[in-house]
């Protein structure tokens, strides 16, 4: 496989009314074409931002740290993102090279405007197709993602669509570019389980179809062990732990994901109690110096958790976690 | 064995109406719940399910007398007290309601951002003069807040300072202080991350195993309920369409929605993808239901007779019910 995207110390802070705060700590990672990568955390690790960065998505009062290199691998050349500036420079990856799904399809959509022309106009402005053609293609798009009488939805406007519908159209548009790259954030996430499960089964059908890289962002793991092919685990801004899926969710090596693993509640097991991680995620304003995990940590292996951010340690072939615990050199 | 009732609902019917219809005719209504039979169990944790727009949400309310009820009795008897709770008076409906709480779902939306937690806290036993002195009130408050694990000190500050597990706890501690015999938790964890969720999870078991309280837990994630709950109803388009104990719900469920359900919730095993059974289509619109069995659009066992009759809830010496009419041959 080729590679597609490289993230390399991506640091991302914003400035807010209560100083400025680190919402992305040094993240780096890469993506093949073809592979479906899902970024998991809590709400306020940083996931989104971290996937918005690589479209330069965030408002004004970001700032990306200086090491920060995000590059996007394109057959007709390398894009340096973060030397884009101009909007016509960023319509290159914006809507062009990436899209993105949105969690809320209600809000993604504009409501004054039908599917249909909302569709078209993106195709317009990123391809170079006219009118009709790109009609009958995103009529097309709204056939294949499984809307059924797409003629007459693609003149209707958002509110008329359900919730699992909207979400179909919003894949429908995102993929009718023909993206390098899809960022998913949240994509299943506001709707009912029988609805998803539609919908993670359409995504899987497209990305054999059509072999884009996937940045799929959610908090569920059920919802990663059913789509992806590798996963990075975040937690206050850094990724502490990546690897295969399976390797990941069989033998986590992190203490925060084998915490998260305990306390998700498992149907094949109703007796075990579920087992909570102690204490709240800091304040993103107080951030613990050392390992970002060590406030909640029962796997502490001494004052080295509290004063060093861990490197990654390899637990296995192409898995890694940030932790000490898997220092081996330091232990002697 | 206590096989005491504390809430047995029959032929309860919440019916809204729609804005609009002709000027002859019945004006229309939207079914939101109908014909629900349902037996609450005292002390028992009670799980209610169902997808969005499954009426779920207003049968709970309609328990508390916050709905209005077009139909049906609701019988309550705790040992204290006894009525008929679709039809109280004034004085029988503020009596009710200190025996009957709600915790909401979002807990940023639930606390007054200008009241410290204590006084938060304070607020039924004033509203209901529960106690008799300042003295009093705080000694209640103080009680309550150390079994819901806040600190006395939090008491003083108000709920911006809190994370939304602290938040989740006082809205808990905010419903628990009048001693209430049965509480709705409608989605009461559905907005907290995993790590947290389980916490929550368990203090409410721990005080329904210490106060005795009886709970009506409202969800759409069935393995938060499998953990939970020891009685789960399945609802479906504003009808009850299984009920049974959990384990035996979840061992050998009966209705086809219930299987369904149960199917697509994604699993950890990233070697079990793809294997479920799929749900087609979407849950109709409660102002146009379908005839017959609201099921009958989406079930792959529909046969003709599913498309006219409508399934009655089958009463079961062993508390397993179910409303459908093919579940016995479809069994094995």
């Amino acid at each position: 496989m080729a590679r597609l995207l490289d993230v390399e110390n991506l640091t991302l802070q914003f400035d807010t009314d209560e100083g400025r705060i680190t919402a992305v700590d040094d993240v780096s990672f890469t993506l093949e074409a073809g592979e479906v990568m899902g970024l998991v955390g809590e709400s306020g690790s940083g996931k989104s931002v971290t996937a918005k960065s690589v479209m330069k998505l965030n408002p004004s009062n970001a700032h990306y740290g200086e090491k920060t290199k995000i590059k996007l691998h394109l057959e007709d050349g390398t894009v340096d993102i973060m030397s884009l500036k101009k909007p016509k420079e960023l319509q290159v990856i914006r809507g062009g090279a990436i899209s993105l799904i949105f969690q809320e399809p209600m809000a993604s959509f504009a409501p004054a405007i039908t599917i249909g022309d909302q569709m078209v106009e993106q195709l317009m402005i990123h391809t170079s197709m006219n009118a009709k053609q790109s009609k009958e293609l995103s009529i097309e798009m709204l056939d294949r993602v499984g809307i059924s009488d797409p003629s007459s939805r693609f003149k209707q406007y958002a509110f008329e669509l359900s919730g699992g519908m909207r979400q179909r159209a919003m894949i429908a548009m995102a993929l009718s570019t023909k993206p390098k790259l899809l960022i998913a954030d949240e994509p299943t996430t506001a709707l009912d389980v029988t609805i998803q499960a539609q919908v993670i089964d359409l995504m899987k059908d497209l990305v054999t179809e059509f072999g884009m890289g996937i940045v799929f962002i959610t908090h569920d793991l059920g919802v990663i062990a059913q789509t992806a092919d590798t996963v990075a685990v975040m937690y206050l801004g850094r990724i502490i732990e990546k690897g295969k899926v399976r390797d990941v969710i069989r033998n986590p090596a992190h203490p925060y994901t084998r915490g998260l693993l305990a306390a998700l509640p498992s149907l094949d097991d109703l007796d075990t109690p579920l087992q909570a991680i102690p204490g709240d995620i800091p304040s993103p304003l107080e951030r613990p110096a050392g390992c970002v995990f060590n406030t909640r940590c029962t796997e502490k292996v001494g004052d080295i958790c509290m004063a060093q951010i861990p490197d990654f340690f390899n637990v296995s072939d192409g898995h890694s976690a940030a932790c000490h615990l898997h220092n081996k050199g330091a232990a002697s | 064995m206590s096989s005491d009732i504390l809430i047995k609902a029959r032929d309860l019917s919440v019916h809204y109406p729609l804005s609009g219809g002709g000027l002859f005719g019945p004006k229309p209504v939207v079914k939101a719940t109908e014909g629900v039979n349902i037996d609450i169990e005292k002390g028992s944790f009670f799980g209610l399910v169902g997808e969005s727009g499954s009426g779920k949400t207003t049968l709970g309310r309609a328990l508390l007398k916050a709905a209005p009820i077009t139909r049906g009795t609701i019988e309550y008897n705790d040992g204290e007290a006894a009525y008929d709770v679709s039809k109280l008076d004034a004085k029988q409906l503020k009596d009710y309601r200190s025996r009957s709480q709600l915790i909401f779902q979002d807990p940023y939306a639930a606390l007054s951002p200008r009241m410290t937690v204590r006084d938060i806290i304070a607020e039924p036993l004033e509203v209901m003069g529960l106690t008799s002195s300042r003295e009093e009130t705080d000694e209640r408050v103080r009680e309550i807040a150390q079994k819901c694990r806040l600190n006395l000190e939090h008491l003083r500050r108000f709920p911006h300072a809190f994370s939304g597990g602290q938040r989740q706890r006082i809205s808990i501690a905010r419903a628990l202080v009048s001693r209430p015999q049965f509480v709705v938790a409608d989605e009461s964890v559905a907005a907290l991350d995993v790590s947290i969720q389980a916490d929550v999870l368990n203090l409410l078991k721990e005080i329904q195993q210490e106060m005795g309280v009886t709970f009506l837990f409202i969800s759409h994630d069935l393995s938060v309920v499998a953990h939970v709950c020891d009685h789960i109803a399945v609802m479906y388009l504003g009808r009850l369409v299984e009920t049974a104990p959990t384990r035996e719900l979840f061992a050998a469920p009966r209705h086809p929605y219930t299987k369904a359900l149960l199917s697509a919730i994604p699993s950890l095993d990233p070697d079990d993808r793809g294997k479920a059974q799929k749900l087609e289509g979407e849950i109709p619109s409660p102002t146009n239901p379908p005839p017959g069995c609201k099921f009958q659009t989406r079930c792959p066992n529909a046969i003709d007779k599913c498309r006219v009759d409508e399934p009655m809830l089958e009463h079961s010496s062993t508390g397993h019910e179910v409303a459908c009419h093919r579940w016995e041959e479809l069994m094995d």
